[in-house]
């Protein structure tokens, strides 16, 4: 058994207390729990999944299962920022293409891959991220942009490398 | 018909989020009335007199659904809110989310005076960031103000609110993949009978309502289940918010009644086609509704009508293509979708969607053969009332949609190997 190097900050395990008090049944917790584990830690090691199941008293099985089910949950380290760009129905129509390719340029890296500066991460997603009114958009650190050009896009980018 | 604001009331009022304001305007006036002027079963009755139907998508009637959760059950019984909004085209819970969260809180109250219930869940899709902090804040602002809690509104009821977020997962907007998400496991769907009234969340009786349903229910109680139904048609009562996207000059949630027909959301509303171009092709329902003809346009917006014609108002997610759009492509990126979100639970649809996705993909790339219509046919007619859950057959309607509509367009693909539009489309862009 190797011993994990992850844990909880003392806030982070307060909050963790607190998402427990919130159900019935601990195991409900888990979807919160990882959420929190990922703020801290970026994404979701082994370590941390080892952490989780320590934690909540449950196999590292169920741990995995969850964390492999969702898209959410990343399982390597991602870049600095991520940018997710919708690619469903009302994004086609607004030509997501275009701004899928452009990002690919400026990114110079693939469709889940990390710029080697470590600056961003991306994804071009077939599900819908609510937002179609704003064809073509994207999110990135949770924040929607839409109406995208590539133009706008290129502003986008050199904001969030600002903030770095 | 005109624009009837009952739950987009506030859409673009900065000020609305805030409790403050909220109660000022009449806010947790309804809830209030509820608890201290009316029981349970006369709230029930309201609900049930206007005929308010369930605004996900499926259109159950709210206060039937609500019937079905037994009284003398001695489990505790619960509320789980879908704010798990992901059908493609759909957009407007966002809207209530963003701009109103206290109409949906308090429609939870009503909710929960109702059935008896103590403790809420609200599932928000993960990716909805800003909602949920929105969301979050007016949640605990109510807590503060001792709207929810030990004792709401100043009553002897107790109500509990927390929010859930879920992690990036379609299905999870299926009632019982919901639940099971919210139990802290992978959403695969449960097989149903028993029902989640019966046995839901945590083995407990369990109502599953949708945002925009919960947020009619401030104005049902202040102004009466009949004047509800009056707004709406026979059997489909009040507004609904239609989320309109694709190929319009102007897109966005527009709150109309019950009934209006999709010309006037598209010409009126929408203010016609992008680039003044013609009408092809209409999604009237979110990605699982099948895709209607230009020809069908003048067909009113209810959940009745537009079964009628093979289709659906679902989630009201109205997604408008125009003559130059390839329905190929459409449907590709259609199955996209589907192959990435089948839980793979259900053999027929993990399976299904998949050899779909990689069939158009061929088709649309060049690569078709006479044989793939005829493929997609069969995988679609295996695909129906085949798997525990709707996906499936949502995704087969779909297929269904594109490839009995504009099957002259697929055989153009496979035998010429290349799109009959692309040079409309060049000459567009």
């Amino acid at each position: 058994m190797s011993t994990t190097t992850f844990e909880f900050t003392p806030e982070n395990l307060r909050e963790f207390g607190d998402i427990l008090s919130r159900y019935p049944q601990p195991r409900a917790a888990l979807l919160q729990v990882l959420h929190l584990a990922q703020e801290q830690n970026g994404y979701i090691s082994e370590d941390v999944e080892a952490y989780v199941a320590r934690l909540m008293n449950l196999p590292i099985v169920d741990i995995r299962e969850v964390v492999t089910f969702y898209s959410l949950y990343f399982r390597r380290p991602m870049g600095r920022h991520h940018i997710r760009v919708c690619m469903s129905i009302s994004c086609m129509l607004g030509d997501c293409d275009v701004i899928r390719d452009h990002l690919r340029t400026r990114l110079g890296v693939a469709p889940g891959g990390v710029t080697a500066d470590g600056s961003f991460s991306w994804e071009a997603i077939p599900d819908c991220l609510g937002a179609c009114e704003l064809a073509p958009m994207m999110q990135l650190d949770g924040e929607y942009f839409g109406n995208l050009t590539p133009q706008k896009v290129d502003e986008i980018l050199k904001k969030a490398r600002l903030e770095d | 018909m005109p624009i009837v604001k009952l739950v987009s009331e506030y859409f673009g009022n900065e000020q609305a989020k805030s409790l403050d304001w909220y109660r000022q305007n009449g806010g947790y006036e309804a809830a209030r009335r509820a608890i201290f002027e009316m029981a349970p079963k006369q709230v029930t009755d309201e609900v049930i007199k206007s005929n308010l139907r369930g605004l996900g998508g499926a259109g159950f009637p709210t206060g039937k659904k609500w019937s079905f959760v037994p009284a003398d059950d001695s489990k505790p019984k619960y509320l789980t809110v879908n704010a798990d909004e992901a059908e493609p085209g759909t957009f407007k819970d966002r809207y209530i989310l963003e701009w109103d969260p206290h109409r949906l809180i308090e429609g939870i109250i009503i909710c929960s005076w109702a059935v008896g219930i103590h403790k809420a869940y609200i599932y928000v899709r993960g990716e909805y960031v800003r909602p949920y902090r929105i969301l979050k804040a007016a949640v605990e602002e109510a807590y503060k103000e001792g709207i929810l809690g030990e004792h709401v509104l100043g009553a002897d009821f107790k109500l509990d609110v927390h929010i859930h977020r879920g992690a990036g997962a379609y299905i999870c907007g299926e009632e019982t993949g919901l639940l099971e998400s919210l139990e802290g496991k992978k959403g695969w769907p449960r097989l149903k009978p028993p029902f989640p009234a019966i046995i839901g969340l945590f083995n407990c009786p369990t109502v599953i309502n949708n945002v925009e349903t919960l947020s009619h229910l401030r104005n049902i109680i202040l102004k009466g289940g009949e004047w509800f139904a009056d707004i709406g048609v026979d059997r489909n009562g009040g507004t609904r918010l239609f989320a309109l996207s694709g190929r319009v000059k102007r897109p966005g949630v527009y709150e109309l009644p019950m009934g209006t027909p999709m010309r006037e959301l598209i010409y009126e509303h929408g203010d016609g086609i992008a680039g003044d171009r013609q009408l092809k092709a209409i999604i009237p329902g979110g990605a699982s509704a099948p895709v209607l003809t230009a020809d069908q346009v003048d067909i009113p917006m209810t959940f009745d009508d537009l079964a009628k014609v093979g289709s659906m108002l679902g989630s009201a997610g109205i997604v408008v293509m125009d003559e130059s759009v390839c329905m190929v492509k459409a449907m590709h990126t259609i199955a996209d979708f589907f192959a990435h979100e089948s839980c793979g639970q259900c053999t027929p649809c993990r399976q299904g969607t998949g050899w779909v996705y990689r069939i158009v993909s061929r088709i649309l790339d060049g690569h078709g053969s006479v044989d793939d219509m005829k493929t997609l046919e069969s995988a679609k007619k295996n695909m129906s009332g085949t798997s525990i859950c709707a996906l499936s057959d949502g995704a087969a309607m779909a297929y269904g949609g594109f490839l009995s509509k504009f099957p002259e367009e697929f055989e153009y693909h496979i035998k010429h190997k290349k799109c009959d539009l692309q040079e409309k489309r060049m000459a567009v862009a």
